[in-house]
């Protein structure tokens, strides 16, 4: 028995590992699979970790992502904590140095740019925060700008045969991501000051891109579910400063919000929160189309 | 200055002498419509005002995030020049201590019948394979710390307190051991004292369980849990589809081997798990490991003050199955986990028998089954139900070599516990958890235990699991 497997053990290891003609990427989000698909196109096997309707800070650390793990050339994360209840575990069970954090397999977009709402004081009893900072910061398409050569230049290093490739597509998606960005600018310009309630701490970039003004969230503290108390609360605050719209994400469940908007009017508002989180947010530039299409139905 | 300033404070002038060549009517027609443009640069000036003090509360905040970590201007460079980002570190300054974690468990138990007599009939049971103390207890309190040692290896510990009531408290090395950071190709490696990756349940802590106590099957087979002193190679295979393979060395100094007596080691394991997706909504992961034992001296203590020691060969052969659902793939809210394992021990060699001054010796063979199933539902965030059902069998043939004392083949028998009169224990149990958050967690446990003949026991047990600091990772 011993021996049998044993010799199974063998026969595998002795397999052919044929290389593959694409940079293999693991993406944990589905708006970083969507950068790198921009900057890498053909160049890039791109693998999404976990899609729009599931919260990205509770994942299963699941065979199948293990195996992603295993033969990935790159890792393309948030970082900043987001990950921190499933990644590890994928990193010791993947048995791939390669894509260790410090290596150049490791690229962790929070590196790249300024972070907000770092806590003052680190305490769990403060809910589930993020010593770092807010992590969802994908909402804010500046942060992408920011983001983007610094992932270029990342493939670049690895791939450097088609080096000369990337910097041609991060100039083409800068191009693009410019226009899109003055036609957002100006589409959202009547969304300023707009009052709103959001379900989790989750759009904190968004708020800072377009001036949104947030009264309050339905979690008393991050993490920590909607209280019937601190929606009553919410409600008498509305009552005073109303809100247009209470927002959510796609993993987010619903009741809190219809109750909020029930009781004190302001609007249900699914945002897509990432690629995939609705049919519109095909890509990162469909993202922000449709946050910002929803956001102004919302404000008549 | 700004523009808007500028225009306000020329325009004012100019508009003057407009106003004596004019009638009336014209007059305050432009004064009306001066006062308009006026009160529109006023507007704009506020909002550009506002932008301003926007931008400069968002300044601050960059400088409170740089101030809160070790970094230096990296973000405002990374905010001002998105072309030159750099990478910023923001680790604290204590970042090379261990990320350190402790579990705090407690419980409350009540069980119908005198635990003392709790005996699985048919198996001999190590220390810890009977039921956790009666009454309000301690359970473990565990101490981990974790860190990368260097570039090359990584390194855990976990260190476990028991208070043992009246008896002091034992302290004891779950797992101490060191990874290797640099394998190549999937290959991993572990050496120290960890536990065993032979079955499913097995690598687990007990604060990671689905209910308060370990399969009947993990008791009898592996008192409670199999972790030793040794090493482990495994690989993951390149394929879409997880595939492990590994084995283990162990010294052989715990249960279900005695004492440790080769260079190499008395407990050889080797295992194979295969895993993956079907859909977003389905995960699930089987495996098939043997654990080989040369048993020395091996001693168990069976209720009636007899010990035995049993010298010989022990393997133990599991397949273990789990499958987790949640809609969408998000756990959050609703998810459900069904987990099961098979175990099949074969056994033979020499059993001491010892009580009261005698020393009985017995030939011994055993085939011995176990195995158990269980499902565990979240039926809404933060609160879950589960249902388990246990069954052991035994199958031993013994023969008497040597009376030492005793006064009859029988009465040797019937003192080692391995004669079991054909009864199969069985178990049912049902829990329901409340976890707060993902730190913490009570647990409400009842037992329908029917491990001894005609003795069944209602146990209900009340349980805490606290973590605090560093946010451990959770596995499949």
């Amino acid at each position: 028995m011993k021996h049998q497997v044993l010799s199974v053990l063998f026969a595998l290891l002795l397999l052919p590992l044929n290389a593959p003609a694409a940079m293999r990427v693991f993406s944990c989000e589905p708006e970083w699979a969507s950068l790198v698909t921009e900057l890498a196109g053909d160049h890039a096997e791109v693998f999404t970790a976990t899609t729009a309707q599931q919260d990205p800070h509770y994942i299963q650390a699941r065979p199948s992502l293990i195996a992603q793990m295993r033969r990935a050339d790159l890792v393309v994360c948030t970082g900043a904590e987001l990950e921190t209840g499933w990644l590890p575990v994928l990193m010791a069970r993947g048995g791939n140095p390669g894509v260790k954090p410090g290596t150049d397999g490791y690229f962790e977009a929070a590196n790249f740019v300024p972070m907000l709402g770092v806590p003052q004081r680190l305490d769990r009893a403060e809910g589930d925060i993020h010593a770092r900072g807010n992590p969802h910061i994908q909402l804010d398409p500046h942060n992408i700008e920011r983001i983007a050569p610094a992932l270029a230049e990342r493939l670049a290093k690895l791939d450097p045969g088609n080096a000369a490739d990337y910097r041609q597509r991060l100039e083409d998606f800068n191009q693009r991501w410019q226009s899109a960005l003055q036609r957002w600018d100006t589409l959202a310009e009547p969304l300023r000051r707009m009052p709103i309630v959001v379900h989790h701490d989750s759009w904190t970039y968004l708020n800072h891109w377009l001036g949104l003004n947030q009264i309050g969230t339905l979690e008393p503290k991050p993490g920590v579910p909607p209280s019937s108390s601190h929606l009553a609360e919410l409600r008498e605050t509305l009552k005073i400063t109303p809100a247009r719209a209470v927002i959510r994400a796609p993993f987010e469940e619903a009741r809190a919000s219809e109750w909020l908007s029930k009781q004190a009017g302001p609007v249900m508002l699914e945002l897509p929160y990432t690629v995939g989180g609705n049919a519109q947010a095909t890509d990162l530039f469909g993202l922000f189309d449709s946050s910002i299409a929803l956001l102004q139905e919302a404000q008549p | 200055m700004n523009p808007g300033v500028k225009a306000c404070i020329t325009l004012l002038p100019l508009s003057l002498p407009v106003c004596v060549h004019a009638s009336m009517d014209d007059e305050l027609a432009n004064i009306r419509q001066q006062m308009e443009t006026l009160q529109k640069q006023y507007e704009t000036r506020l909002k550009e005002l506002e932008t301003r003090l926007e931008q400069a509360e968002a300044l601050a905040r960059q400088n409170q995030s740089e101030l809160s970590g070790a970094s230096t201007a990296a973000p405002i460079a990374a905010a001002e020049s998105p072309a030159a980002a750099m990478p910023v570190t923001q680790d604290l300054s204590n970042a090379f201590n261990p990320a350190l974690s402790v579990v705090l468990q407690g419980s409350v138990n009540s069980y119908s019948q005198n635990p003392d007599n709790y005996a699985l009939p048919g198996f001999q049971l190590g220390e810890e394979g009977g039921l956790a103390a009666e009454g309000l207890t301690l359970d473990e309190t565990e101490v981990t710390a974790s860190a990368s040692v260097d570039p090359y290896f990584y390194g855990q510990t976990t260190i476990s307190f028991a208070d043992q009531a009246n008896d002091g408290t034992e302290v004891s090395i779950e797992e101490a051991f060191v990874d290797p950071l640099i394998l190549p190709a999937g290959l991993g490696m572990r050496f120290g004292k960890f536990y065993s990756n032979f079955g499913y349940l097995n690598r687990f802590h007990s604060h990671a369980w689905d209910f308060h106590d370990a399969p009947l099957a993990y008791s009898a087979f592996l008192n409670r849990q199999y972790g030793d002193t040794g090493l482990r190679l495994d690989w993951v295979a390149p394929t879409d589809t997880y595939l492990l393979i590994g084995g283990e060395t162990f010294a052989g100094n715990s249960f279900p081997a005695g004492s440790s007596s080769q260079v190499l080691g008395d407990v050889q394991s080797l295992f194979a798990k295969v895993g993956g997706d079907v859909g977003a909504s389905n995960a699930w992961q089987a495996g098939l490991s043997g654990l080989w034992v040369n048993a020395n001296d091996r001693q168990t203590d069976v209720p009636g003050d007899t010990s035995d020691t049993f010298n010989g060969d022990s393997s133990l052969l599991v397949g273990d199955f789990v499958w987790k659902w949640a809609p969408n793939g998000n756990a959050t809210q609703r998810n459900f986990k069904f987990q099961s394992e098979y175990f099949y021990r074969d056994e033979s060699g020499d059993m001491a028998v010892e009580n009261d001054g005698n020393n009985g010796l017995m030939d011994y063979h055993g085939k011995q089954r176990g195995w158990y199933m269980q499902g565990v539902y979240q039926f809404m965030a933060h609160w879950r139900a589960g249902l388990r059902y246990d069954r052991l069998s035994a199958d031993n043939h013994l023969k008497v070599t040597s009376l030492g004392g005793f006064a009859d083949n029988q009465s040797i028998i019937n003192a080692s516990g391995l004669d079991n009169d054909g009864y199969h224990p069985q178990r049912w149990t049902m829990m329901l958890d409340w976890s707060p958050s993902e730190f913490s967690r009570l647990r409400l446990q009842y037992d329908h235990d029917e491990s001894l003949i005609n003795q069944t026991d209602n146990e209900w047990s009340l349980q805490y699991i606290m973590s605090l600091g560093a946010h451990g990772a959770h596995e499949f």
